[in-house]
C-alpha cells in the first residue's frame, strides 16, 4: 500500500460554462421577437391598405400623441446607452457605475410603460372599434410585454452582476443586446402605428 | 451565469444514493418532472409526442370511418368540425413538432460532446409549456371550442392553449440552437458537427423564424375575438383561414428536417463510411429550411400557372420555386448524397441495422411529401381551387408522408440511441417490422389522399361546418382510395402503439446482446459515452479531430 497521501478517485470536474451561451441565447430570442413584430406589423399593414385603399384615413377616428410616441422611442434608445454603460463599467470592475447603470436602465424601462399607458389613456381608443382598436391594442399591447420582459432581464442582470459575479460581464452584454433589438423593434412600431396615417 | 446546471459530483452522488436504497414510486416520478437531463426532457417530450401522434392517427381513422358513410351516421356532425382539429393539430404541433425537437434535445447534446444542453430549465419549462398548451387546445375543442367553434370562451381558451403550446416549442428550439451554436466539444468546429446536430440546428432555427409568427397571429385572434369587434379576422369562421398554414406542408416541413439529418447519418453509419461532399450535404439541409419563409408569407401553397401570359407565369414562378422548388432541390441533394456514400461503402459490407432502416423509410417519404408539395402548387393540376382557395385531399396527402415520414425516423432514432437512453438496445426483429408497417400504412394513407385529390376530394383545415360538411363528405370514385387511406391510418396508429409498447417494456427483459457501448458502429462521440449515459454524458470530454472522430479511432484500430 502506497505511503503517501490518499487519493480518491473523484467525479471529473464540471466544464468550464460556454462562453457567450447566454449571448447566443439572447440573440436567438431577439431572432424569434423579430418575426413576432415582423409578422404582427405585416398584419397590421393588411388592413392598413384595405381602409387606405377605400378612401379612409387609418385610424380615422383618433388623435394620436405624437409627442408622447416620439419621447418613448428616445427613451428606448437612451436606454440602450445605460444598458451598454452597465457592461462598461462591469469590465473595469466599477460597482457603483454598474449598478448605477441598470437602476437608469430599469427606471427608463419603467417611463416607458408609464408613457404607453399616457398614450392609450389619451387616445380613448375603443377596443371593440370596427377595425382598429383590436391591432391598437395587440400590437402595443405586445410591445409593452417585451419591455416588461427586459425590464425582468435588467433585475436579474442586476442581482447577477452585483451579487459577486461583476467581472462575468456576458450576462449584462446579452442584456444590452436584448435592450438594443427593444429599441429597434420598437422604432418599426412607431414608423408603422404612430407615423404612417 | 453557470449555464452548466448539473454538477457530475451531484449525479455522482445521485446515482449512489439510488443504489443503496429502493427509489419509491414518488422518489422516481420527481426525478422525471424536475430533472435537468437533457435526455429525461427529450424522452418525455417523444414520449408524449408520440402519445398524440398516435391519438392524431386513431381519429384520422374514426373520420375516414365516418366519410365513408352517410353524414352523421358514425361521428355527429356537431363534433366533426373539432375533430378534424384535433387530429390536424395533433399530427403538427402536437405530434412531429415534440417527437423531432424532443429526440434532438435527448441526442444532440451527446453528440456535441456537451455534458448539458444549454438552458435546461429553458428546454424543461418549454416541454411543461408545450405539454399545457396541447392540453388546453384538446379540451377546448372537446367542449365546442377551435376555429368555428360554437363556445367564445372555449375558443379563447383554445387560442391560448395554442400560443402556449407554440411558444413551449420556441423555448425548447432556442435552446437546442443555442446548444448546438456555443456548447461544442473542443476541436468540433461547425463543418465538424454530426449531421444530425446539424439538422437539428437548421430545424431549431427555422422553429424559431416560424412559429412566432403565429403567435403574432394568435394574440390579434384572441383580442379581436375576445374583446375587439371581430370585424377585421371575420370572427370565429376567420380563425381557420389565419391559422391553417400553420399544419400543412410546407410548414410543417420544418419538423422534419432532423429527420433528414437522422437518415442521412445513418447511411455513414450502415455503410461503415466516411460521408462525402460534407458542406454540399449541409448545403441541402439548409435549403430545406427554406420552408420557413412558409411563416413569412403565412400561406400554405405558392403556386405557379404553366397555361398563363409570360408575366404572370414568372410572377407566380419566382415564389413558387423558392419555397417549393428550393426545398425539393435540398432533399434531392441529400438524397444523391446518401446514396454516394452507400456507393463508397458498398465493397466493405453494409451493416443494415433498423435505425438504418428506420432513416431510409423515413427519408423517402418524406421526399415524397416535399415533391407532393411542389406538385401541389402547379394550379394547372387544379389540387386547389383558385376561386375559393379550397384545398383538396392532395395537401392532407402530403402532409401526412412528411410528418409520419419524419415520425418513422424519429422512431429509429429511438432504437438507435436506445442504449444512451436506457441502457439497451431494442432488437432488430422486435422493431424491423414495425418500420416495413409505418411506411407501408404512411404510403397507403398519404398516398391514397394524393390520388383522392386529383379526383377533387375536398380536404384542408376547416374553419366551418360548411367546409367540414364538403370534407366529410366523399367525392365520385373516390371511396376506395378513403378506404385504403382508412387503412394505412390503421397501420400507421398499430406501428405507433406496438413501438410505445417496446419502449415501455423494461430493458430487463429485451434480448440485450451488447456489452459493447457502440453497438451499431456509430461514428460520432456520443458513443465513447457509458451505456446508459449518465447525467452528466461524458467523464472526460475529449478533443474531436475530425468530422467522425470514433471511425477514426476504428480505422486506427484495425489498422494496427
Amino acid at each position: 500500500m502506497s505511503a503517501g497521501p490518499a487519493t480518491v478517485a473523484l467525479p471529473p470536474a464540471a466544464a468550464p460554462a460556454p462562453r457567450r451561451q447566454v449571448l447566443m441565447g439572447t440573440a436567438l430570442a431577439c431572432v424569434a421577437g423579430t418575426m413576432l413584430i415582423g409578422g404582427m406589423l405585416a398584419v397590421w399593414v393588411l388592413f392598413r391598405e384595405r381602409v387606405v385603399d377605400a378612401g379612409e384615413r387609418f385610424p380615422l377616428d383618433y388623435i394620436i400623441h405624437e409627442v408622447a410616441t416620439n419621447v418613448m422611442l428616445m427613451t428606448l434608445w437612451a436606454l440602450c446607452i445605460f444598458a451598454q454603460w452597465a457592461v462598461y463599467a462591469a469590465k473595469r470592475g466599477d460597482r457603483a457605475h454598474t449598478a448605477l447603470a441598470l437602476g437608469v436602465t430599469g427606471l427608463f424601462a419603467l417611463a416607458y410603460i408609464n408613457a404607453q399607458a399616457f398614450v392609450w389613456s389619451q387616445m380613448e381608443v375603443e377596443i371593440a372599434d370596427e377595425y382598429y382598436g383590436a391591432l391598437f391594442y395587440a400590437v402595443t399591447g405586445t410591445m409593452v410585454a417585451v419591455v416588461a420582459a427586459g425590464l425582468i432581464y435588467t433585475v436579474v442582470a442586476a442581482f447577477h452582476s452585483l451579487s459577486g459575479r461583476l467581472q462575468e460581464t456576458e450576462v449584462l452584454s446579452g442584456h444590452a443586446l436584448y435592450w438594443y433589438w427593444t429599441a429597434a423593434a420598437y422604432s418599426a412600431v412607431w414608423f408603422v402605428v404612430y407615423v404612417t396615417k | 451565469m453557470t449555464t452548466i446546471e448539473t454538477h457530475p459530483d451531484d449525479s455522482v452522488a445521485a446515482t449512489t444514493a439510488g443504489d443503496s436504497t429502493v427509489p419509491s414510486f414518488i422518489t422516481g416520478v420527481g426525478d422525471w418532472v424536475t430533472t435537468t437531463d437533457h435526455k429525461k426532457i427529450g424522452r418525455l417530450s417523444t414520449g408524449f409526442g408520440l402519445l398524440v401522434l398516435l391519438a392524431a392517427a386513431v381519429l384520422a381513422l374514426l373520420l375516414d370511418i365516418e366519410r365513408l358513410g352517410d353524414p352523421g351516421s358514425f361521428i355527429d356532425t356537431g363534433a366533426q368540425l373539432q375533430l378534424i382539429q384535433m387530429y390536424r393539430i395533433g399530427l403538427v404541433v402536437g405530434g412531429i413538432a415534440p417527437l423531432a425537437l424532443g429526440l434532438a434535445v435527448a441526442a444532440v447534446p451527446m453528440q456535441l460532446g456537451a455534458r448539458q444542453i444549454a438552458f435546461p430549465r429553458v428546454a424543461l419549462a418549454g416541454f411543461y409549456t408545450w405539454l399545457g398548451g396541447t392540453a388546453l387546445v384538446y379540451v377546448s375543442l372537446a367542449l365546442n371550442g377551435g376555429a368555428g367553434g360554437g363556445d367564445a370562451d372555449m375558443v379563447d381558451l383554445f387560442l391560448t392553449g395554442l400560443g402556449l403550446a407554440v411558444l413551449g416549442l420556441c423555448a425548447t428550439a432556442m435552446s437546442l440552437g443555442t446548444t448546438v451554436l456555443t456548447t461544442r466539444a473542443p476541436g468540433m468546429t461547425m463543418r465538424r458537427v454530426p449531421v444530425f446536430a446539424w439538422s437539428s440546428l437548421i430545424g431549431a432555427i427555422a422553429t424559431v423564424l416560424v412559429m412566432p409568427v403565429l403567435v403574432g397571429v394568435l394574440i390579434y385572434l384572441y383580442v379581436d375575438h375576445r374583446l375587439g369587434s371581430q370585424a377585421n379576422f371575420m370572427g370565429v369562421e376567420g380563425i381557420g383561414a389565419w391559422i391553417g398554414w400553420a399544419f400543412t406542408v410546407p410548414t410543417v416541413v420544418i419538423f422534419a428536417i432532423p429527420a433528414v439529418g437522422f437518415a442521412a447519418e445513418q447511411f455513414a453509419v450502415a455503410f461503415k463510411s466516411r460521408q462525402p461532399m460534407r458542406g454540399f450535404l449541409f448545403a441541402g439541409i439548409a435549403l430545406i429550411g427554406v420552408t420557413a419563409y412558409a411563416g413569412a408569407t403565412q400561406q400554405f401553397v405558392h403556386d405557379v400557372t404553366f397555361d398563363a401570359s409570360g408575366e404572370t407565369f414568372i410572377r407566380g414562378a419566382v415564389p413558387f420555386l423558392m419555397f417549393a422548388g428550393l426545398p425539393l432541390l435540398g432533399v434531392l441533394l441529400v438524397l444523391m448524397l446518401v446514396l454516394l456514400t452507400a456507393k463508397d461503402g458498398a465493397k466493405r459490407g453494409p451493416s443494415v441495422r433498423a435505425p438504418f432502416v428506420f432513416g431510409f423509410l423515413g427519408l423517402l417519404l418524406v421526399a415524397v411529401g416535399i415533391a407532393a408539395n411542389f406538385v401541389q402548387g402547379i394550379t394547372d393540376l387544379e389540387l386547389i381551387d383558385p376561386l375559393t382557395n379550397t384545398a383538396t385531399t392532395f395537401e392532407e396527402g402530403a402532409t401526412l408522408f412528411v410528418v409520419y415520414g419524419a415520425a418513422l425516423a424519429m422512431l429509429g432514432g429511438l432504437v438507435y440511441w436506445a442504449p444512451k437512453f436506457r441502457g439497451s438496445l431494442i432488437p432488430d426483429k422486435q422493431v424491423l417490422p414495425l418500420a416495413l408497417l409505418g411506411a407501408l400504412g404512411t404510403v397507403l394513407a398519404g398516398g391514397a389522399l394524393l390520388v383522392a385529390g386529383f379526383l377533387d376530394q375536398i380536404g384542408g383545415f376547416p374553419a366551418s361546418q360548411a367546409e367540414v360538411d364538403q370534407i366529410m363528405t366523399a367525392a365520385d370514385d373516390a371511396d376506395i382510395w378513403i378506404t385504403l387511406s382508412l387503412i394505412g391510418q390503421g397501420l400507421v396508429a398499430l406501428t405507433l402503439l406496438a413501438f410505445g409498447g417496446l419502449l415501455l417494456k423494461p430493458a430487463g427483459d429485451t434480448d440485450d446482446d451488447t456489452d459493447d457501448i457502440n453497438p451499431y458502429g456509430g461514428q460520432t462521440i456520443e458513443w465513447s459515452a457509458a451505456s446508459p449515459a449518465p447525467a452528466y454524458n461524458f467523464e472526460h470530454v475529449a478533443t474531436v479531430a475530425s468530422a467522425e472522430p470514433l471511425f477514426d479511432t476504428d480505422s486506427e484500430g484495425s489498422s494496427s
